[in-house]
């Protein structure tokens, strides 16, 4: 299951979502925003992504992840707009039967969504200054 | 052939527009569309060496030939999650 939203993101749900009966282990990896990046900080991060090609995207990361590892389910979704500090961002839920490929699934999913997703983040810092994160760019 | 590239993040703020319009020969490629996006918006001058297109929703290498109906993007480094 992959999804963009401008709402909270239910990661109670979504985690139950991804549990079945022939997985014993179930990881949920959540992105939250923090306060401090260096010596700056945050009030608030602004998401904006490019849409089709971000879904577009993220379906070949599950099917990448997918292929690589035994998943139960998988359901990975990326919140948008502007975000508070402590909300989360993204959530990536995956099950396997045994919890060493859970755990190395869901790493190279949010890595690998990290890497390809045209996704962007703004930096609302705590002196009112905002500026756009282009790593190696900046 | 005129072509439409979308903007995001700091690209958009830099060339002041969700989208450019880039006139080119037919035949054309990225890599002509690069030198193309320099020339009308120099202000993306730092930043355009960082980024990637996407010519329908896929990376596009600088090889790859456009025509008028592709939908083309110009995506600076992502910073999703």
């Amino acid at each position: 299951m992959i999804r963009l939203t401008r709402d909270e993101i239910d990661y109670h749900a979504l985690t139950e979502g991804v549990r079945r009966n022939s997985c014993g282990a179930v990881v949920t990896f959540l992105g939250t925003v923090r306060d401090l990046t260096g010596d700056k900080e945050t009030v608030a991060l602004d998401y904006e992504a490019y849409p089709g090609m971000a879904e577009k995207k993220m379906a070949e990361i599950e099917a990448e992840t997918r292929g690589r590892w035994p998943v139960g389910e998988i359901a990975m979704e990326h919140r948008l707009g502007t975000l508070k500090l402590g909300e989360i961002s993204v959530a990536v839920a995956l099950s396997c039967p045994h919890r060493a490929d859970a755990f190395e699934a869901c790493r190279h999913a949010i890595d690998r969504l990290k890497e390809l997703v045209p996704i962007w983040k703004k930096e609302n810092w705590a002196d009112g200054s905002t500026e756009w994160v282009h790593p190696g760019a900046e | 052939m005129t072509l439409r590239v979308k903007m995001f993040a700091r690209t958009r703020d830099l060339a002041g527009a969700g989208e450019i319009l880039v006139e080119l020969a037919d035949g054309s490629r990225v890599r002509d569309l690069r030198k193309a996006l320099a020339t009308k918006c120099p202000a993306l001058a730092g930043l355009l060496d960082h980024c990637v297109l996407a010519v329908d929703s896929e990376f596009a290498d600088e090889d790859t030939e456009l025509c008028s109906e592709n939908e083309i993007a110009l995506l600076p480094p992502v910073s999703g999650g």
